[in-house]
């Protein structure tokens, strides 16, 4: 392993980084501490960045990390490393060949795109950082069984949070799942991608990418990888399952289905939620079951397919390919104390449209209504969607929702809220004018909309 | 431990221990929930876990050999004591104040460095006991140490933990965790390793649990101290001992791995003497399953059965003979084998020494031995089960081969109920150690270190004095109260009771108990409430004192559910009838005027004026009668007064 070059002693600073400087001691170096109150000998670690200034961490030869104050080292030094005794631990090579010693099944491939997923990351105390693993022997070593499905060629294309991704991201995925959808060798594209935001990336991709070849199946997990109670492996054997057996095609989220390690959920990239911080099961599909659930080899199909209009898997199939956002979209929660000078606001800072989520079957307070109607007349589009994120707009049953009717704002039926908002910057970026941007809306272009939900 | 009459004295005995004891807590360590084992399973849910690296990029061997056995776990979580955080479904929150404090105040008592930062750590378990494939451990403290009987005694570490599920079933294929115990604080301490005597340890244990105990901030009751030992003689490696309950099992565990350790070294002295090269153990793997498919042996038609079976043998350069070489009464390399392959839930495995036998005929055994072209220096084992299994397991056999000729292999070994060892998984290393990234670090203040200087325990002798001195009981008494698990219990009895004096009640809940659990009767089926119960009945005199352990005895024995139930069956009258006699005249004595001018009318006011007095100490009907009867003498006695009187 190579040491990191830009930052030897990532995290410390002011008082601890001097006296490791001061004695030529990087991350990563055995170091051998003399306290007060005693010798301590171990691995000196990275600092996380939150932490104070005061001490330096060790990873004892126990395995324990500990911090020891400044204020008490009377010597530091650099010392040996020593063999540890008694110590026959499995390197990563060992572990395959033990478990597995199952051929790799090369018929078939599948690509697999990182977008800063965690499917196979560890902390690298040389970095200090957690470091995706993407090459292909780590991802085996991580879910040996891929090896029986097909022969995976990992990419990382980003290293972000999800939290981090922007707009632009989105193009620039969509760009290299088109390069690779292109190449026509595979049978499917993995993203694997942060949980955060994943369903705003899985409705970018539905739009940006329609007419799909082949499935786009973005996976996550909720559970870190570096825990051996991950769902990452689970999540990532059920989207390779699903890209090599499915009959439809389109953007897909593959979660956990419940609590179990026994289903894993694909969700529809239009149609689905993070709803819980932190369970496996957090993705939801709304309004409709998830279109397929996983079980080991088995493809369970929802029988509600039949009220969508899911496309067919056909490798011959020509892509359409709009990859570009506009990103002067605003998506605005009403609540009881909403100031109506926010949608004003929006209209003097440039934005193009404006998403509302509005209460119960998409109504804001009356006291918006003229703030809305400045809007609708200097040519800003106004959508409605309700923040009851369950169930359909239906603004002609109440005045309230009449009267926003008349001022000019456009409901969008039962598209979930961060859908509408994307589908509005696709639209933008995709339109001539706000005539066709507005007709693109009202369009059912990727299941977004479904004019008949299940009981 | 008759068998094994072997002279120990010569051998060179070194013994670590570490004790785990679960604190007091009023939440878990890493949520808000109670640790209490209460409530109804109401969620159950499937996991798998996978080997994860260390942040060094290797895996623990602990961890591979568990991967290996591929199970499935099954956890229930109750209403009322488990959250998402126990599920592995939420992070874990900020660590308990009161157990890291208590963790600090313990560290202190036992003269140690503490830390000047904590860190908190996953130590990597897949064995299912932890939903997250962790446990998580704060190393608190180091370097202290306990004097006991005059002897100092290193403390090398303190740590403070999460308590795991606690297992349910095992069937080889799943495992069933309930959920109600992982979480719970756990303080772990471990003393450096000593040169001492079984029975010295024992002493050792038991000064350190006091201390512990007189803290007053840790659980008692069976199941909240646990012991670990390592264990290891002159010439062998060190070898861990998980799960001793009592003290009195701890002697035994380690009596019997002297012996068994010291047969292996036996064992390694004879291989030694044939030359054999470790290296070449184990080249020759043959697939026999086409040998032993038509076997008269039950035991391989039974794993054949199974889809997937196979059998394997493995061939053991120049060990013939060894196998199956007892130096003391069950001490093998054979037996070894057999726990080792029982752990990965395989029931077929057999060894050229026992052979031909248990159905497998000499033919068999001669196609084996060509198939693995063997010499007659050489031995073999078969080992059978699903395939995926029988690969992991002959893996483990040959390593295991390998670690005999060296003598005592290094592993982790678990108590049994008769206090000997079996084998549980290899030695885990430092590699199972990740940090816990969900949980910031802890900067120790000095501050809140001189608070809790204050809190320190007292020595043992203190304490005892002051228990002899408050409840005037004799010594012996009061250290067998303090160590017992109804300590607590038993300050709050004493505390309530006008009547009764500490002696009888602290007397009661150890000599009388222990005498009865001795018997074999189980003590977890009377609980604190009718412990308080049974005593409350004897301070308000409705129970002879000597009925006490007669009340013990049927609750142990499961005749009677309840005291009033032991009560009934037991037939106990004796002081109660006299005092409800008493209690009766007293209060017919006080109501005459109204007894003569009513008569019959007045029972209900004087049945209302007994129940106030007696209620819980009789029954009502018993009263009724009892009142009645009298009532009937003093009218009959006052109607012939007055006709006297006419």
């Amino acid at each position: 392993m190579s040491f990191a070059t830009k930052d030897e002693l990532p995290g410390y600073k002011e008082k601890s980084e001097k006296l490791l400087r001061e004695h030529d001691i990087l991350v990563g170096n055995i170091v051998c501490v003399k306290t007060d109150e005693k010798e301590f000998r171990g691995l000196l670690l990275p600092r996380y960045e939150s932490s104070d200034n005061n001490h330096i961490v060790i990873k004892l030869e126990n395995g324990y990390n500990i911090g020891i104050s400044t204020s008490k080292i009377r010597a530091i030094e650099k010392a040996e490393k020593q063999t540890p005794h008694n110590e026959d631990s499995f390197d990563r090579k060992n572990i395959n060949h033990l478990k597995y010693n199952n051929t790799l099944n090369a018929e078939f491939k599948i690509a697999l795109l990182g977008t800063g997923g965690t499917i196979a990351s560890r902390i690298d105390y040389r970095t200090g950082g957690v470091s995706a693993n993407l090459s292909a022997s780590d991802i085996y070593n991580s879910v040996p069984e891929l090896k029986k499905y097909a022969s995976i060629e990992p990419e990382a294309f980003l290293n972000e949070a999800s939290e981090n991704l922007k707009p632009g991201d989105w193009t620039a995925i969509a760009h290299r799942i088109n390069d690779k959808i292109s190449s026509k060798q595979y049978k499917g594209i993995i993203v694997s991608h942060g949980t955060d935001t994943m369903h705003y990336t899985s409705a970018a991709l539905s739009f940006a990418l329609q007419n799909l070849p082949i499935p786009v199946i973005l996976v996550g997990a909720q559970r870190s990888s570096d825990r051996p109670s991950s769902d990452a492996a689970l999540n990532l054997l059920g989207a390779v399952v699903f890209a090599l057996k499915a009959s439809i095609s389109g953007v897909f989220v593959c979660m956990h289905a419940n609590l179990s390690d026994d289903a894993i959920a694909c969700h529809l990239g239009t149609r689905v939620r993070k709803n819980h911080t932190s369970r496996r099961d957090a993705f939801e599909s709304i309004n409709f079951p998830p279109i397929t659930i996983v079980r080991g080899e088995i493809l369970e199909m929802s029988v509600q397919e039949a009220r969508l209009s899911l496309k067919k898997r056909d490798e011959n199939d020509n892509i359409i390919f709009r990859p570009d956002f506009d990103k002067r979209v605003l998506l605005l929660k009403y609540y009881p104390a909403f100031d109506p000078m926010l949608i004003d606001y929006a209209v003097a800072t440039g934005y193009r449209a404006i998403v509302l989520e509005g209460t119960g079957l998409g109504h804001v307070g009356t006291e918006s209504l003229p703030a809305i109607r400045r809007a609708v007349e200097s040519g800003i589009l106004v959508f409605m969607t309700s923040q009851c994120i369950w169930g359909r707009t239906r603004m002609t049953v109440y005045e309230t929702g009449r009267d926003l009717l008349d001022a000019g704002v456009i409901p969008l039926s039962d598209m979930l809220p961060e859908t509408a908002t994307i589908k509005a910057m696709w639209a933008l970026a995709n339109s001539d004018s706000t005539k066709m941007a507005v007709k693109l809306m009202k369009q059912n272009l990727v299941n977004e909309m479904s004019m008949s939900i299940p009981l | 431990m008759k068998s094994l009459s072997v002279d120990l004295t010569d051998i060179k005995l070194t013994i670590g221990i570490e004790v785990h004891q679960q604190l007091s807590s009023k939440s878990k360590l890493f949520c808000g929930c109670k640790p209490k084992t209460t409530g109804n399973n109401t969620v159950t849910f499937f996991r798998k876990m996978r080997p994860t690296q260390s942040e060094m990029g290797t895996y623990d061997p602990a961890v591979v050999f568990e991967f290996g056995k591929m199970r499935t776990m099954k956890y229930y979580s109750s209403d009322t004591s488990s959250c998402l955080v126990e599920a592995d479904e939420e992070p874990p929150h900020e660590v308990d104040d009161y157990s890291l404090e208590t963790s600090l105040i313990i560290s202190l008592a036992l003269n140690s460095i503490i830390c000047d930062e904590l860190h908190t750590m996953r130590k990597i378990v897949i064995d299912g006991s932890n939903t997250s494939g962790f446990q998580r451990t704060i190393l608190i403290a180091t370097d202290g140490y306990l004097d006991v009987n005059e002897r100092r005694i290193g403390v090398q570490s303190i740590c403070l933990e999460e308590d795991a599920a606690k297992l349910i079933s095992d069937d080889g294929m799943v495992r069933e965790y309930g959920l109600d115990r992982l979480g719970v604080p756990l303080i772990e301490i471990a003393l450096k390793p000593v040169t001492c005597t079984p029975e010295e340890m024992a002493t050792i244990a038991l000064s350190l649990g006091r201390l512990l105990r007189a803290s007053k901030r840790v659980a008692r009751g069976l199941g909240s101290i646990r012991q670990d030992v390592n264990v290891s003689i002159e010439d062998g490696a060190v070898v861990e001992v998980k799960g001793i309950q009592r003290l009195e099992d701890l002697v035994k565990v380690i009596r019997y791995e002297m012996v068994r350790q010291h047969g292996l070294l036996k064992i390694a002295e004879m291989i030694k003497s044939r030359k054999i090269s470790p290296h070449y153990l184990g080249e020759r793997i043959e697939d026999i399953t086409g040998i032993v498919a038509k076997s008269s042996s039950n035991v391989i038609s039974r794993v054949l059965e199974d889809m997937n079976a196979i059998f394997k043998a493995v061939k053991v350069e120049g060990f013939r003979g060894m196998i199956g070489y007892e130096p003391y009464p069950g001490i093998r390399l054979g037996k070894q084998i057999s726990e080792m392959v029982r752990f990965y839930g395989l029931r077929g495995v057999f060894h050229s020494d026992e052979l031909p036998g248990y159905g497998i005929k000499d033919e068999e055994v001669q196609a084996i031995k060509n198939k693995l072209q063997m010499n007659s220096e050489d031995a073999f084992v078969v080992v059978g089960g699903p395939k995926d299994k029988v690969d992991f397991a002959v893996e483990s056999i040959i390593h295991m081969f390998k670690m005999a000729t060296a003598g005592v292999p290094p592993e982790t070994r678990a108590a049994t109920l008769d206090g000997k060892t079996v084998y549980s998984r290899p030695k885990p290393g430092a590699s199972r150690m990740y940090p816990e990234t969900d949980i910031p670090s802890i900067p120790v203040n000095k501050t809140q270190l001189s608070k809790l200087t204050a809190l320190v325990p007292k020595p043992m002798d203190q304490i005892i004095s002051s228990l002899v001195d408050k409840y005037g009981l004799n010594r012996k008494l009061a250290e067998q109260i303090f160590d017992s698990d109804y300590f607590n219990l038993f300050e709050e009895i004493a505390a309530s009771m006008k009547k009764i004096r500490p002696t009888f009640i602290a007397s009661k809940l150890t000599e009388d108990l222990l005498n009865l659990e001795r018997h074999g009767l189980d003590r977890s089926l009377i609980s604190d409430d009718i412990i308080v119960d049974i005593f409350c009945r004897i301070d308000q005199e409705a129970l002879a004192k000597e009925s006490v352990a007669l009340i013990f005895e049927k609750l142990m024995k499961r005749e009677a559910k309840s005291v009033e139930e032991a009560i009934s069956v037991l037939g106990i009258t004796t002081a109660s009838d006299l005092e409800l006699d008493n209690a009766i005249d007293f209060i017919l004595k006080e109501n005459l005027p109204t007894i003569y001018e009513k008569g019959f009318g007045s029972t209900g006011t004087l049945m209302g004026k007994c129940m106030a007095k007696l209620r819980g100490k009789a029954d009502g009907k018993k009263i009724n009668s009892i009142l009645k009867a009298k009532l009937e003498l003093i009218l009959e006695s006052h109607i012939a007064k007055t006709d006297r009187g006419i």
